[in-house]
Parts: C-alpha cells; structure tokens; sequence
C-alpha cells in the first residue's frame, strides 16, 4: 500500500507508543518537579525564589535537544550508562518541570491574596492554607493551560531522536531508510501526531472556555 | 482588667508613611466599639493590627491577653480567639456554604465532620441561611455571602470579632440585613470591633465610638459622641455624613 507494508506500517506504531511513554514520563515528572517549583517561585522566602528562578531560567535557555544530549551523554561520562528511555525521560521531566513550574506559579497568583488573609485568619496554617483553599482554586486555572502544555510535551518528546530513542519519529525515519518513500512516510507520521496533539489542544480549548465562563 | 483588647500609644508605618501616631483606647468584654473617620484615617489599619495581619512598630497592644508586639506572639492561637469579617467577603468559591463555615473548625479544632456540620448548620441558622447550606457563594446575593463570612467565623467561637467595613459593598436593602444579623450578635454579649460608615448603626449599637482622625483618636465617647461632637473635625465629619 503506498509502498510501505503493514509491517512497516506497525513498525511505526510501535514507534508512536514509545512517544506516547516518553510523554507520560514527561509529564509525570515534569508535574511532580513543577509542583515545588511553582509554590517556590509564587510563595517562597527570597532565596528560594532566586534559586528556583535561576534553574527555570537556565532550562528555559537551553535548547531541549541539547538537554537531551547532556543527560545521555553526560550522565554516561559520570559512569552510569543509561539507557536512552531513561535519559530522555529525565531530560523531558526537566523541560517540563521548568515550563509547567512558571504556568502554575501564575496560576497560584491567579488567586486572589483576600483568599491566602481569610484563611490565615481563620487559624489555618500555612500547607493547610495551600492545600484546602488556595490549590483547588489554583488547579481550576490550571487544567486549560496544562493540558494545552500537554501539546508541547508530545511535539517535543521527538527531540529525543537526537539520542538514539526509539520512538514515532525514529521509526519513521527508519522506514523512510528502507522504502524511500518520505512523502508517505512522514506524513503519516504528521496524522499520527496530530492525532495524539489535537484531542488535547481541543480539549484545552473547550476547559478553557467552559472555566472562563464562570 | 477585664479589658479583650488595649492599644497603648501604637505606631504603624507603611515604608514613609505613619499611618498610626500613638493610638490608645481600649474594648472592654462585651462591648462593642465602632471605629469611624475618613477614609486614610488609619481605622481599617488599626482593625487588622488586632488580628495580627498588620504587625505595630511602636507602642503597646494587648489582644485576649497576648502582648501582639513582642515577637513570639502566637498568632494562629490568637486568630481561634478572634475572628475577621471583610468588605470583599472573601468566601472560598470552590467550597460550599457549609464547607465554608466547617473548614475551620475540622482542620483547625480536628472536629469530626458530623460535629463540624451540627454546629456550622447552628451558625447558619443565626445568620438565617440554614436552608442555602449547599449552595456555592456565587450563587448567593452580597448580602448572603457576607452572612455566611460571619457564620464562617463565628464557627471557631471567637471571644472576639472584627468587622471590617463589613456592609459598604452592598445595596441599603442588603446592608439593613448583615447590619441585623451584627445587632443580635451584639445582644448576645459577642465583644466587637466594628469599622463602619453606618453612622446611625454605630451609634444604636455601640458602647463606644471612636473617632479616628490623622492616624490618631482623635475624639471618642458613648453613643451621644455624634450629636455632640467636641472638635471642628468631628463636626465636620458628622455633617457631611449624616
């Protein structure tokens, strides 16, 4: 069919479930990482805000190919050899901790400060305060944007090729080796990366109006 | 002394600005005290010195028998003994009316939740609201969701509640009902502060009214202090109030 076989053709969906893994993985730790890093940089004493702001700083200046490239080859010059899944999820947890740190950090000043006075006053104390007023409201702010940075994440996990991970794009790149068919090849795999991007930037679309229309 | 808060001489600056000069009066239990003046007069900034949310510079302040000037105050002990209600409401919008009022007292006194509701739907049958207990604020009028503001912080049974221009933000017809709900408070012996614009409620429910001028009392008395004021500057404010 179109010169590329169905084997050929699983081949590369194979590739598109480890993009999807590497995404996860990525936005997983990204969450985990990007959680502190956003309460640090909206509510945290002088020095942890410089801190935090300078690491967010450093990764947001970095291109991510070159962060992938770091954590492959980098960790592997420090003695540990890590598989290639490994080192990009560690380097898209890192690309993302620093993006989604900044989107909720605004998110958190979203809320009004009456809100952090009336719960102080009301004896709350200070991770009770966050975690039963001001997150819940944080988070409704939050889904839009996350999910639209969702896109990002998954646009960008290709990025990993550049150290030999084995995903959407590399299989494709694979296939266009043995069949010489670029134009069928990598169109296909634009569809299927559309096809993962666009039910979420639609959903981000539609939490975003539904939230603001509150 | 029997006095729940006393200001001896208290200073309050924000970066160049004085905006308490040595302010001293003191609010006996069971009184109600209703601070007025122009706005910039410093009423506002001395109501939020009491809870703590503005820390004094200078002078003395003793709030429920806690020194709120030296630096080991406990101010999530003292904030159990004196609650705030506030112009803008600030009522949690994710939060139901009654997980509003039981928020407190569940994770602050470790109430269970079935202790917790009995004794907020008690509240909010004090502010009349019992039958909007599973409403969301916004889908209560102004008036409403300040009433809730004051069940929420009468529910940590405070010895001692502030209320901070509590009705300028509502229709006459919406502040006749908050001011009603604060007079039956008042009845029942709850000692208040109150920072207020209602000149005719400051003067049918307080014991006392403090005039606030330039950062200063600059004149205060019983309920009569308004239809004999002493000073040009009371005077003046008395006329262009009423």
């Amino acid at each position: 069919m179109l010169g590329i076989s169905f084997d050929q053709i699983g081949f590369i969906l194979e590739g598109m479930g480890w993009t999807l893994v590497l995404s996860l993985m990525g936005f997983v730790g990204g969450a985990l990482a990007g959680l502190p890093i956003a309460l640090a940089l909206s509510r945290g004493g002088r020095l942890l805000r410089s801190v935090t702001g300078a690491y967010v700083q450093l990764i947001q200046g970095i291109p991510l190919p070159v962060i992938m490239f770091l954590c492959f080859f980098g960790i592997s010059i420090a003695g540990f050899d890590l598989p290639s899944l490994v080192a990009a999820g560690l380097a898209m947890t890192a690309y993302a901790s620093a993006y989604l740190g900044e989107i909720w950090k605004g998110c958190i000043q979203a809320v009004p400060r009456t809100q952090w006075e009336a719960a102080e006053c009301l004896a709350l104390r200070p991770l009770q305060r966050v975690v039963h007023v001001i997150l819940p409201q944080a988070v409704r702010i939050a889904i839009a944007p996350t999910v639209g940075f969702l896109v990002q994440i998954v646009k960008n996990s290709s990025y990993a090729v550049v150290i030999g991970f084995f995903d959407l794009t590399y299989s494709a790149r694979v296939v266009n080796n043995s069949t010489f068919k670029p134009f069928v090849v990598f169109t296909l795999a634009a569809l299927l990366y559309f096809a993962i991007c666009y039910p979420l930037s639609s959903l981000a679309y539609r939490l975003e109006k539904r939230l603001g229309r509150r | 002394m029997d006095d729940i808060v006393r200001f001896h001489e208290v200073c309050k600056s924000f970066g160049d600005v004085q905006i308490l000069k040595g302010v001293s009066f003191s609010v006996g239990r069971g009184q109600v005290v209703a601070l007025i003046g122009r706005s910039g007069s410093g009423k506002t900034t001395a109501l939020r010195c009491i809870n703590g949310l503005e820390t004094i510079q200078a002078g003395q302040l003793h709030v429920c028998g806690r020194e709120m000037h030296s630096n080991t105050v406990d101010l999530l002990a003292l904030r159990q003994e004196v609650g705030i209600v506030f112009q803008s409401y600030n009522l949690f919008p994710h939060l139901t009316v009654l997980q509003n009022v039981t928020l407190a007292p569940r994770k602050v006194k470790g109430m269970s939740r079935k202790h917790a509701e009995d004794l907020g739907m008690q509240m909010l049958q004090k502010v009349g609201l019992e039958e909007r207990a599973n409403y969301y604020p916004e889908q209560l009028s102004g008036g409403q969701q300040q009433r809730v503001a004051i069940a929420r912080s009468l529910a940590m049974e405070p010895k001692l509640m502030l209320f901070d221009e509590v009705t300028s933000a509502l229709d006459p017809q919406l502040t006749g009902e908050v001011l009603r709900v604060i007079e039956r408070l008042a009845q029942d012996g709850m000692t208040m502060v109150l920072v207020t614009h209602e000149m005719a409620f400051a003067r049918s429910v307080a014991d006392q009214i403090l005039f606030m001028h330039q950062g200063v009392v600059w004149e205060h008395g019983n309920s009569d202090l308004l239809s004999r004021p002493a000073t040009p500057e009371l005077q003046q404010f008395v006329a262009n109030g009423l």
